[in-house]
């Protein structure tokens, strides 16, 4: 039976700062994307989550990669599972805040350019 | 507040999809330092790397074109307002940037004869598009471009610096001021040019097919620094964008080259041709335009015959299954994945905002009327009328991108560097200012500020988008006004230094807000229908309306006004023109 709302766990915090996990129920859509589910909750609960995306569904972009149910996985491509999910930031890369790691090539920062 | 960073450089390009990374590439080329930054990341947040397949461009591979006669097909499509000046140089140059591409080696798809393969689109009267297989165009372009711009001794670029405003001395654009997105810090930038190349409007509808990025930046800031903008009731609505079931991985225009190259059956809820009904001819090879086929699709919602998600089926199912592999290989696997067997049942599709033909008014050197102010890209208004004919953007990404570097190089050889902290500290106090009525960190969750923009997308989606009449644009205009003068001043953004969503939601949404009220005001003074401005309160194309519709900044507020189409001169136009 599809489910009315689904809850997701989310990681919060930001590099340095006491790292938290935090619960959204999300009302769930057949088919819908760990992204749309990450997109609901900046809409509707909490417009401070902190997530790297920008085509949205695509999958051109590239930018939405994070650790789902502790694989790596693009968010706009992994479906929401009725069970929910866990979602954490890369684990490989440094944490910037939530869910957005520094995933920026070196020679496109401004610390690069500052030399 | 703490000394911003400080950056110098010739010419700062803001936005790094295809026309920025073009300009960065030619102004280089034109012995300029280029500085191209991006609120997301370098070659990825644009709409560029999600364009799918086509490119218009007078090849003549596979059969006998001239640019002319893609400038007549641009002309006819943007229903008499298109700027004949830019349409031109946009068709002229297309075959250089689209040669010049090959030998950066983007991969045109080519025939067995090594020619390159051209399809033909909606509107075009020749097979004139170019592609790169499958589906792929868009980050085969991406990725040759960011090549290009990686490899230019003179251009540096920074990813996550975001925008917030032109700074202007004397009447002149003569840098920027931004934030840098991992700490929140300011960064100013000092340029003798400044290039807007950020893109377009469509996020700004609830239903789009733009990259989150796609919030109005461009003509925001031209705006704010002095310049002014051209047609701006003219968001294109894309006809068939995916609709139902749910599909990730895809961009939600995909069907539009399966429908070039294969046919494909656009039905209605009870399963019945359609098109026909508005006075179009599409029997079998799609040739109606994007602003006919988006009209017939949402009349036909209306009178209650959609499909059952509230659009249109799109069938490929008398096509064999051989023939869709041959066509487009791994992305059949993809829809399988999806659970979508085309050769089993129809897919839902409807329009979807996905591009806007008015933008910032340039000259053909790309130049404003503010001086050292460039635009380049979607940002630019003009070369496309009230209907941009398909295959237009990427070239125009190109050609305008590539212009608006070249020029501005040479321009700057009469300019020194100006900078005085004076004229960028304006900015940086509205900066500060908003960080300072940051709520406290115990109002932890707070949605104000997506919910505000999710108000504005169903806003523009409902009342100013493709069917339109006077009361529902009123009733738009006068809650876009409160919005910004109640909603967006009282929203009080989350402390978090780092990645701060909330800070970009506002910037966001205060250039969203001011692009949004000049669509609804333009839209309103437009007492006809014309291309993608749909009145239901005035079906008809007005002669009276052959004319363009500008809009410019006095003190807070948006105002409108009106001028004659700019026709092309005889002097544009080849000896093989006559012919």
């Amino acid at each position: 039976m599809t489910p009315e709302f689904v809850t997701v766990k989310v990681q919060r915090g930001a590099e340095g700062e006491n790292l938290r996990m935090e619960e959204f129920d999300v009302p769930y859509r057949d088919g819908m994307s760990v992204l749309d589910a990450l997109m609901w909750i900046r809409t509707h609960v909490d417009s401070s989550l902190a997530i790297r995306y920008s085509c949205i569904n695509a999958n051109a972009c590239k930018e939405c990669m994070m650790r789902i149910e502790g694989r790596t996985q693009y968010a706009c491509t992994a479906r929401l599972e009725t069970g929910g999910a866990t979602i954490e930031p890369l684990h490989n890369k440094r944490l910037i805040r939530d869910l957005v790691t520094d995933i920026v090539p070196p020679k496109e920062t401004l610390g690069n350019l500052l030399g | 507040m703490s000394a911003p960073t400080h950056l110098e450089t010739d010419i700062l390009i803001v936005g790094a999809g295809g026309a920025g990374m073009y300009a960065a590439v030619a102004a280089a080329r034109g012995g300029a330092r280029a500085l191209l930054v991006d609120k997301s990341l370098i070659s990825r947040g644009g709409s560029t790397i999600m364009a799918q397949m086509t490119v218009a461009v007078a090849m003549g591979e596979e059969e006998p074109d001239h640019w002319t006669h893609h400038l007549a097909d641009t002309l006819t499509a943007g229903r008499g307002l298109c700027n004949e000046e830019l349409s031109a140089v946009l068709c002229r140059d297309a075959p250089d940037r689209i040669r010049e591409m090959d030998q950066w080696k983007v991969g045109w798809a080519r025939g067995e004869n090594g020619r390159m393969r051209q399809v033909m689109a909606p509107g075009h009267q020749l097979q004139r598009c170019v592609y790169v297989d499958f589906l792929n165009t868009g980050p085969a372009v991406a990725k040759t471009l960011r090549t290009q711009v990686a490899q230019g001794d003179n251009i540096s670029r920074v990813s996550g610096l975001t925008i917030l405003d032109v700074v202007v001395r004397d009447g002149r654009a003569v840098g920027a001021v931004g934030m840098n997105m991992e700490d929140g810090s300011p960064v100013t930038i000092a340029a003798r040019a400044v290039i807007l190349a950020g893109g377009g409007l469509t996020r700004l509808y609830a239903r789009n097919s733009a990259s989150v990025n796609m919030n109005g930046d461009s003509y925001a800031m031209a705006l704010r620094a002095g310049a002014d903008l051209i047609d701006m009731e003219f968001p294109q609505f894309f006809p068939i964008g995916h609709l139902a079931p749910r599909l990730v991985g895809m961009d939600p225009i995909m069907w539009d080259p399966f429908r070039y190259k294969l046919g494909g059956r656009l039905l209605n809820g009870n399963f019945d041709e359609f098109i026909e009904h508005y006075g179009e001819n599409d029997s079998g090879k799609y040739t109606s335009m994007r602003d006919e086929t988006s009209y017939a699709i949402w009349k036909e919602l209306e009178a209650g015959r959609g499909s059952p998600a509230g659009g249109a089926y799109l069938s490929f199912e008398h096509i064999p299954e051989a023939q869709l592999r041959a066509a487009f290989g791994p992305v059949i696997d993809k829809l399988a994945e999806n659970g979508i067997d085309l050769t089993k049942g129809p897919v839902e599709v409807a329009p979807i905002a996905h591009y806007h033909m008015g933008g910032v008014r340039v000259d053909t050197r790309m130049a404003t009327r503010v001086p050292g102010l460039y635009a380049a890209g979607e940002a630019v208004g003009g070369a496309n009328g009230a209907n941009r004919l398909s295959g237009n953007a990427i070239t125009e990404a190109f050609v305008f991108g590539e212009r608006a570097g070249r020029f501005a190089a040479e321009d700057i050889d009469q300019e020194t560097l100006v900078w005085e902290e004076s004229d960028a500290a304006p900015i940086l106090e509205a900066l500060a200012a908003l960080k300072s009525r940051a709520r406290p960190v115990d109002q932890h969750r707070d949605a104000t500020a997506g919910k505000l923009w999710r108000e504005l997308q169903e806003l523009m989606w409902n009342d100013v988008g493709l069917l339109r009449t006077d009361e529902k644009l009123a009733r738009a205009l006068g809650r876009i006004r409160d919005m910004r003068r109640n909603d967006l001043p009282a929203l009080r953004p989350s402390s978090d230094a780092g990645y701060n969503m909330e800070i970009l939601d506002w910037y966001d949404l205060r250039s969203g807000l001011l692009v949004a009220e000049t669509i609804a005001a333009a839209a309103i003074n437009r007492r006809e229908s014309r291309g993608a401005h749909q009145r239901e309160d005035l079906p008809n194309q007005d002669p009276a309306f052959e004319k363009n519709q500008t809009v410019a900044l006095e003190g807070d507020a948006p105002v409108l006004g009106w001028m004659d189409v700019v026709r092309a001169p005889r002097e544009l136009l080849p000896v093989e023109a006559a012919q």
